[in-house]
């Protein structure tokens, strides 16, 4: 095997004691930043980027701590959501709905410890997926045109109806909303402003991290507020730290399930962790919650998304090595990061650049290793933040959060839109409106409309180019199957329980 | 209030000038990439800050701050706003941020809102195409395109008004095709718009040809035409131009920097004969090659001179376009 051979060679990089000592690094810092509200691997990435290179770090260095920053920020992004209901990062916004319940009811540390293995078998698979199957899966991308594209959004939105479960009108309006905040700032094809009201600022939208610290840093704390002021808030108390081989062996489809899902989202260019954790999510939803306890504190509503975003950080790197084409924002980066050491990413980087590319495969693979261990013992440090008094937490979150709005903008508009749509959070959620879907209309409004727009310039106005190729035919198959499955499936039940009686 | 303001921080400046006696150097100067780290502007500015840290020419490193939004809008308006006496910071510039102010797209400001400091180098457009592509010259491919011009589909990375756009059009003018009737697909970035000529969803690629180096020797795409006055350098040297081939289609993106509005002469003056030491030194020779950009050097008066020329070209551009009244 030529794979492994190379693969050897790429290990024989990391356990240079600098790089290995690098990995380690960009691995704490990673976790750090991913914790961190506000912060993600974005920021991480863009910060030690110059750093890296002013030390006259060579490139193999450079990158194996940067892609270490990259996945572990996905490994920490988990810590906030879990802890505080803040996702850490955009990957995390879906740890929140189980992950939260369950520190809700005292098990904060078997929920940090369960979302670390996740993660850790999530990244793992997605490498040994970057490992033999890169070319094979470069190709796959490339036949995803923008009409593909566009029926995989349909379908993303079909999961999603699944997500629509207790209130549906509800849900459907949160959707709604999310693309209206979506849709302002410069029309891409066109180049017309849209509800930018002549404001600089707004030309190039709303900023996904702007808006996630308001729908969720700020609403959440403007609750906490509420609630610690008007009643005795009760802290949840620790009942255990450790998670149980039980629970891990429990969850093991569900994570198996979601890392292929993270991984195979992660490969296509344009899309990202938000949207990997969210069809996963919503998916393990429709095919194992039978009891209808996903959104209450599942073991499984936990490990879906977390092995699914950091399946999804080793997929994009797929198109990244094998095409050149970043597969999501941080790997744009990471990009930039080649270009600035002169090393011209793209079809070719796997030939020429052989230390590079295995060196860095090989560090991943340590990277995670490193990651679980050094995340256990964290677990019992994380846990005691929900120790941490209010008058202390409630402040240092917010900032941390507008910190890292502002490290991205260098503006205080954005600090105010972040504020005032806090304060639309607030209000829906009072009003019982779900956050979820009200972020993936946000996210998947704009790779929706593009590609909508991308395919009816190609087929110049004709229907038709959506239901072309086999791509597409899968997809629409798959999604009328989300939608009739489950009719189907409970009318054969009525019919059976009805032909018993 | 606003003359005696000045007026007030004119007696100051005065004041301070003739007490010091010393020529003016900044103290903490930046570079502005008015984008996301990793990007166009960030490369141009990097440019600057790394040659400038080689050479030994200033006393203080020069740092790289980003302000993203609306290539450069948001930058633009806040230097002009809130920073109209900052002489230490410079900002990046190119030719998707002068379309942009010919077509209004910059607020209220114009192009004389800023004082333009230098440009100090240069890309050229190209069309790309698949290796597999049945058209090896750009006239083949403009006679298919002129006798089905519904047929092929142009792909880049800009909406319609951004420099990626004006490089379709123009070809899509040579065809004798009106801009507004081509098939033109925007998407987000050159990358993107590569791996969909990869992929067979667009047939046209107009793109800019240092950002495609990369991608050069892979052998998955034939360069038909570069969009340059003359044949460029190194391994570009066996490229057409399309003025060769009875084309006159020339796109330069040039990329270069400007000062904020209410800098004095004195402060101006400094950054031109520094700019002019920089582009003399081998440090910035070599850091313009490493970054893919081609010699393209204007520096202060000239350099203003040939923005304001620029914006006035886009605007009889755009309006024949019909993109502006």
């Amino acid at each position: 095997m030529e794979v492994l051979t190379l693969l050897g060679h790429g290990f024989g990089t990391v356990f240079q004691p600098i790089n290995l000592f690098l990995v380690f690094l960009g691995s704490i810092l990673g976790t750090l930043f991913g914790a961190l509200p506000g912060l993600g691997p974005i920021n991480g990435v863009a910060i030690l980027l110059p750093i890296c290179y002013t030390l006259g770090l060579p490139v193999e260095s450079s990158l194996i701590l940067l892609s270490g920053i990259y996945y572990g920020a996905e490994f920490g992004g988990r810590i906030s959501s879990i802890l505080l209901n803040v996702p850490g990062d955009a990957g995390a916004v879906f740890t929140t709905l189980d992950g939260y319940p369950l520190a809700q009811k005292g098990l904060a540390g078997p929920a940090l410890a369960l979302s670390g293995v996740a993660s850790f078998i999530g990244g793992t698979i997605a490498i040994v997926g970057l490992t033999f199957f890169a070319p094979l899966l470069a190709t796959f991308a490339i036949d995803f045109g923008p009409s593909e594209y566009f029926v995989l959004m349909v379908f993303a939105f079909a999961t999603v109806s699944a997500l629509m479960g207790s209130n549906p009108v509800k849900s459907l309006v949160g959707v709604a909303i999310g693309w209206m905040i979506g849709i302002v700032g410069v029309d891409s094809t066109t180049g017309v402003m849209r509800f930018s009201f002549g404001e600089a600022e707004l030309y190039d939208g709303f900023e996904f991290l702007t808006v996630i610290v308001g729908f969720f840093a700020v609403s959440e704390i403007l609750l906490m507020l509420e609630h610690h002021s008007s009643e005795h808030f009760a802290m949840p108390k620790i009942t255990r730290i450790y998670v149980t081989f039980k629970e891990i062996l429990y969850c093991k489809w569900t994570i198996l399930r979601s890392s292929v899902i993270g991984f195979v989202v992660g490969v296509l260019p344009g899309t990202g962790a938000s949207i990997a954790s969210a069809v996963s999510y919503t998916l393990e939803q429709k095919l194992v919650d039978k009891e209808g306890t996903f959104g209450t504190g599942d073991m499984r509503g936990l490990a879906a998304p977390e092995s699914a975003n950091n399946a999804c950080a080793g997929g994009a790197l797929v198109p990244m090595l094998t095409l050149g084409v970043p597969g999501s924002a941080t790997t744009a980066v990471l990009l930039g990061a080649l270009m600035l050491y002169n090393i011209n990413p793209g079809p070719m980087l796997f030939v020429d650049q052989p230390v590079l590319v295995w060196g860095l495969i090989a560090s991943m693979y340590v990277g995670n290793i490193m990651l679980l261990v050094i995340n256990f013992p964290l677990v019992r440090v994380f846990t005691k933040i929900l120790q941490v008094p209010y008058w202390l937490l409630v402040p240092s979150v917010i900032v941390l959060a507008f910190v890292g709005v502002y490290s991205v903008n260098s503006s205080t508009f954005s600090l105010g839109m972040a504020t005032l749509l806090g304060v639309l959070g607030y209000f829906l959620r009072k009003l019982h409106y779900p956050m979820a879907p009200v972020i993936l209309g946000f996210v998947l409004c704009e790779i929706m409309e593009d590609n909508l727009r991308r395919a009816f310039a190609m087929s110049g106005g004709e229907a038709d180019i959506f239901f072309k190729g086999s791509i597409n035919i899968t997809l629409w198959i798959l999604t009328l199957a989300i939608f009739f499955v489950p009719m189907i499936s409970k009318f054969i039940s009525k019919k059976y329980a009805l032909g018993k009686k | 209030m606003n003359k005696a303001l000045r007026f007030v921080t004119g007696v100051l400046a005065v004041v301070a000038l003739s007490s010091a006696l010393h020529a003016f150097e900044p103290k903490k100067p930046v570079c502005l990439a008015p984008a996301k780290p990793g990007g166009g502007f960030d490369l141009t500015c990097r440019l600057v800050t790394n040659s400038m840290l080689a050479a030994k020419l200033m006393d203080k490193p020069m740092v790289v701050s980003f302000m993203p939004g609306g290539v450069g809008a948001v930058a633009y308006n806040h230097v002009i706003g809130q920073r109209a006496n900052d002489p230490e910071t410079i900002v990046a510039v190119s030719t998707g941020s002068a379309l942009n102010i010919a077509q209004g797209k910059f607020g209220n400001h114009d192009e004389n809102a800023v004082r333009w400091l230098a440009g100090l180098g240069a890309d050229f457009g190209a069309v790309i195409v698949k290796a597999d592509s049945k058209w090896n010259t750009l006239s083949e491919m403009i006679a298919d395109l002129k006798a089905n011009p519904k047929g092929f589909a142009l792909g880049s990375g800009g909406s319609i008004g951004s420099q990626d756009w004006f490089k379709a059009a123009l070809i899509a003018k040579a065809a004798g095709i009106d801009p507004k009737e081509m098939k033109y697909v925007a998407f987000e970035g050159g990358g993107e718009a590569l791996t969909a000529l990869l992929g067979g969803h667009i047939q046209i690629y107009p793109g800019d040809i240092a950002e495609f180096s990369g991608q050069f020797d892979s052998g998955k795409y034939k360069v038909l035409a570069v969009l340059s006055d003359e044949r460029l350098p190194g391994k570009f040297k066996d490229l057409p131009t399309a003025k060769e081939q009875g084309f006159d289609v020339v796109w330069t993106i040039w990329r270069g920097f400007y000062l904020a509005p209410n800098v004095t002469d004195e402060q101006y003056n400094y950054w031109v004969d520094v700019l002019q030491k920089l582009v003399k030194t081998p440090e910035f020779a070599k850091e313009r090659e490493l970054r893919g950009l081609f010699p393209f050097t204007k520096i202060g008066k000239e350099y203003d001179t040939f923005i304001k020329g620029e914006v006035a070209k886009f605007r009889v551009m755009a309006k024949e376009a019909g993109l502006i009244k």
